[in-house]
């Protein structure tokens, strides 16, 4: 087997693994939880262990680096991170209602890595300029804040449902809806998320910084990349500011934090292939 | 009766201006947007190419508000002052209060007050209560909750705190970002950036800087020996290196190669591989064997040269190229009495040759010259300390608090009463965990 059949399983894994807490969700099957769990920690396992592969492949071709250095990469590298990370929440809090929110994530990244044509999905060589820890780093820290920032969004989502339907209802048990956290826990969890988030955006952008300062000598040069991703560490600074100083919350930070998730996609997608489109044709 | 005089005034409403943090909301919304602006509008072009792409009106009006350049403009650097101005400020503004919330004399309460603190336990004792108190210290002092005690009128009272400076955590934070724009003033106003070309076997000892254009003495001079690219099998470039001399007064100071990522910095001036030039002439390198004699000739292509105190004329006569990189060069080379020799060599092949009797060897390459991009930054270390602190702020901040005990231990009819309290700043389910766990630890003991 090689590194690509396994991340073909793991798509398909994930995308059973979000049936099964959806499920779970809807139909109230509190019976699947254990095996729904162990599923998903199963497909993660499968997705290392292809990450693994593919690293190794590299290296029998003689370019040995570490699966993190493309954009296809990076993509697989977000699934498994908020893989990672929602277990860990779900561990944390006790809790699995938020699989229906997060896991989707990963099997749409998933899907997305798996038939977009706008990735390359080869193993190619680095080019010099690549050629650095300092870019392992890099892609490590800002994808487990971006994964911490989906997570956050689809928690801000739940909010927002369940704060829809309380208002209309009086919510108990009963109800699908009533079967959601409450509305206070669904908001400390997205506040300590958007927090870990953060830290590891921070982390991201600084290490971003070091590599093109030794790779061009500039820490700094406003590129659309660099300036999408400040754009989105204010907008999460923003949020931390007004919920810790100006008391916001409820339904104001889970807008933030659905704000704050369109603010990632687009530093990670749409500056790649919106805005740099914009350029060329520009340039052309 | 006096009137305030209104200087005062005005200054209490600038003071009380940059102290909110609502002034801090909006000027990260403006400078959101702001940036939103200039990741849109493409920067650093010339005024004719907006007017060709937007049209003119529209062009005017980028000019006016220098969106052109809009990281550069005054509006954006004010910006930025702004938001200096209300870190300092809401910083001066807020450090007393927690200056006094670290420092506070915690002994100086009272028992009710203790009372009707939420997280608290009470349980009696049948040890007397000098050796309760005794006792409690020293279990305390062991798991890391160094005590210190006063006595009230009816008992004694023990306090224990840890993390309290962790309430200057976001001081850090906001200082750090300080710190990050004084480094980047720093780079701006004491450094230069600048590019330089040096074609192989030439050196330089001034760079022209970008953006403006004037040029800057290095003090020393580059010299780049030889430049070369290596690739992988499939034709992408693997690595750039730059064999690199450093001279100061015509005396060789330094040797270094440098790569992509591997820069060479000498006397705070940073080089870079960043790009190359090349060249249709090339570099042939002859040796006499024997006497060890070497020589490095630039040769165009297919012009001949001579070797004058060996006799021997040479030249490439003809190359393949794939990729707009020379993959093979056919050389041509003769003695006096020789027939002459005509092969096709590998860059940075060397070949054995016998001309006019004697051994010699040959290799050739095609010549470049490299591009460096040289910096000198003095500000950047300001720039990574605060990088490392505002980690650490941020770590202090989010996973460290500030948390608090307290114990009451009084004679009260025949046993001794113990009253227990804690509080802390944040993060209440783990310090409620951590709580439950010591008084459990105390109980058993005393
Ligand atoms: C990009 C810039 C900024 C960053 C990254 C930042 C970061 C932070 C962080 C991480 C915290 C701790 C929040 C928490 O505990 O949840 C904080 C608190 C705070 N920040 Fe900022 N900050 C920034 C700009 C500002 C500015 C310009 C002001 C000016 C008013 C400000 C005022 C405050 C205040 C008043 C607090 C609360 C401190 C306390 O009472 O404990 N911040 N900031």
């Amino acid at each position: 087997m090689n590194s690509a059949q396994f991340l073909g399983i793991t798509t398909f894994a994930y995308m059973f693994s979000t049936l099964l807490y959806v499920a779970m969700f809807v139909f109230k099957i509190k019976r699947l939880g254990k095996f729904t769990t162990c599923f998903t920690a199963i497909a993660l396992l499968v997705q290392t262990a292809g990450l693994g592969l593919r690293w190794q492949e590299s290296y029998q071709m003689g370019i040995g680096h570490a699966p993190l250095t493309n954009m296809y990469e990076s993509v697989i590298f977000f699934a498994w991170a908020i893989i990672v990370l929602y277990l860990l929440i779900e561990w944390k809090f006790k809790t699995q209602i938020i699989g229906a929110f997060a896991v989707p994530f990963a099997f749409l990244a998933m899907a997305y890595a798996s038939l977009s044509k706008d990735l390359t999905k080869g193993i190619s060589p680095l080019i010099p300029a690549l050629q650095s820890n300092w870019l392992i780093s890099h892609v490590i820290t800002c994808f487990i804040g971006y994964a911490a920032f989906t997570v956050a969004a689809g928690l801000g989502l739940m909010y927002l449902i369940k704060e829809t339907s309380d208002s209309r209802h009086s919510s108990n048990d009963k109800t699908l809806i009533g079967s959601l956290l409450p509305l206070h826990q669904i908001e400390d969890i997205t506040h300590k998320t958007m927090i870990f988030g953060f830290i590891w955006l921070t982390a991201g952008i600084i290490t971003g910084a070091v590599w093109a300062d030794s790779a061009w000598g500039t820490y700094w040069s406003w590129d659309p990349k660099e300036t999408w991703s400040l754009i989105t560490w204010f907008v999460y600074a923003i949020t931390l500011h007004a919920r810790y100083t100006r008391g916001w919350g409820g339904k104001r930070i889970a807008w933030l934090a659905i704000i704050g998730f369109f603010s990632v996609i687009f530093t990670y997608y749409g500056v790649n292939f919106i805005l740099s489109g914009l350029h060329s044709y520009g340039s052309n | 009766m006096t009137t305030k005089p209104s200087s005062v005034n005005v200054f209490s409403l600038l003071w009380d201006f940059f102290a909110s943090v609502k002034l801090a909301l909006l000027t990260l919304g403006v400078l959101c947007l702001a940036s939103i602006v200039g990741t849109i509008i493409p920067q650093g072009e010339a005024f004719s190419w907006y007017v060709r792409k937007f049209g003119p009106w529209q062009a005017q009006l980028f000019n006016l508000f220098q969106l052109s350049d809009l990281f550069g403009s005054l509006w954006f650097k004010a910006l930025l002052g702004i938001l200096s101005c209300n870190l300092i400020i809401c910083s001066l503004d807020r450090f007393p209060q927690i200056w006094k919330k670290i420092t506070a004399d915690n002994l100086d309460t009272t028992v009710v007050r203790l009372q009707s603190i939420k997280r608290n336990s009470r349980w009696t004792s049948s040890l007397p209560p000098a050796r309760t108190v005794e006792e409690i210290a020293r279990l305390l002092g062991r798991n890391g909750w160094k005590t210190s005690s006063r006595e009230l009128d009816n008992g004694t009272l023990l306090f224990s705190q840890r993390g309290a400076w962790t309430r200057l955590g976001f001081f850090v934070v906001h200082a750090s970002i300080l710190i990050i724009l004084t480094g980047a003033i720093i780079g701006s106003l004491l450094g230069f950036k600048g590019t330089a070309l040096i074609p192989e076997g030439r050196s330089v000892s001034e760079i022209r800087t970008t953006g403006k254009s004037s040029s800057v003495d290095l003090g020393f001079e580059v010299r780049c020996d030889t430049f070369g690219i290596e690739y992988y099998q499939n034709g992408m470039p693997k690595e750039y290196r730059s064999d690199l001399t450093l001279l100061e007064q015509g005396r060789e100071v330094l040797h270094k190669s440098i790569m992509v990522n591997h820069p060479l910095t000498y006397k705070g001036i940073t080089f870079y591989q960043s790009s190359f030039e090349a060249y249709r002439d090339f570099i042939i390198t002859l040796t006499d064997k024997e006497s060890g004699d070497r020589q490095i000739f630039v040769t165009p292509y297919q012009k001949q040269r001579t070797w004058e105190e060996k006799a021997l004329r040479f030249g490439v006569i003809n190359a393949e190229v794939s990729e707009d990189r020379i993959s093979r060069m056919k050389i041509w080379i003769t003695g006096p009495d020789d027939a002459p020799s005509v092969f096709w060599m590998d860059p940075g092949q060397t070949i054995p040759l016998t001309l006019h009797g004697r051994p010699y060897l040959i290799s050739a390459k095609q010549m470049y010259a490299t591009g460096l991009q040289v910096a000198k930054d003095p500000g950047v270390w300001w720039v990574y300390i605060g990088c490392t602190l505002i980690l650490a702020g941020l770590f202090t901040t989010f996973f460290l608090s500030h948390r608090k005990i307290w114990i009451y231990v009084h004679q009260e009819k025949q046993a001794t009463a113990i009253l227990m309290a804690g509080s802390t700043n944040k993060n209440k389910a783990g310090f409620d965990g951590h709580f439950s766990r010591l008084t459990e630890l105390l109980k058993a003991a005393v």
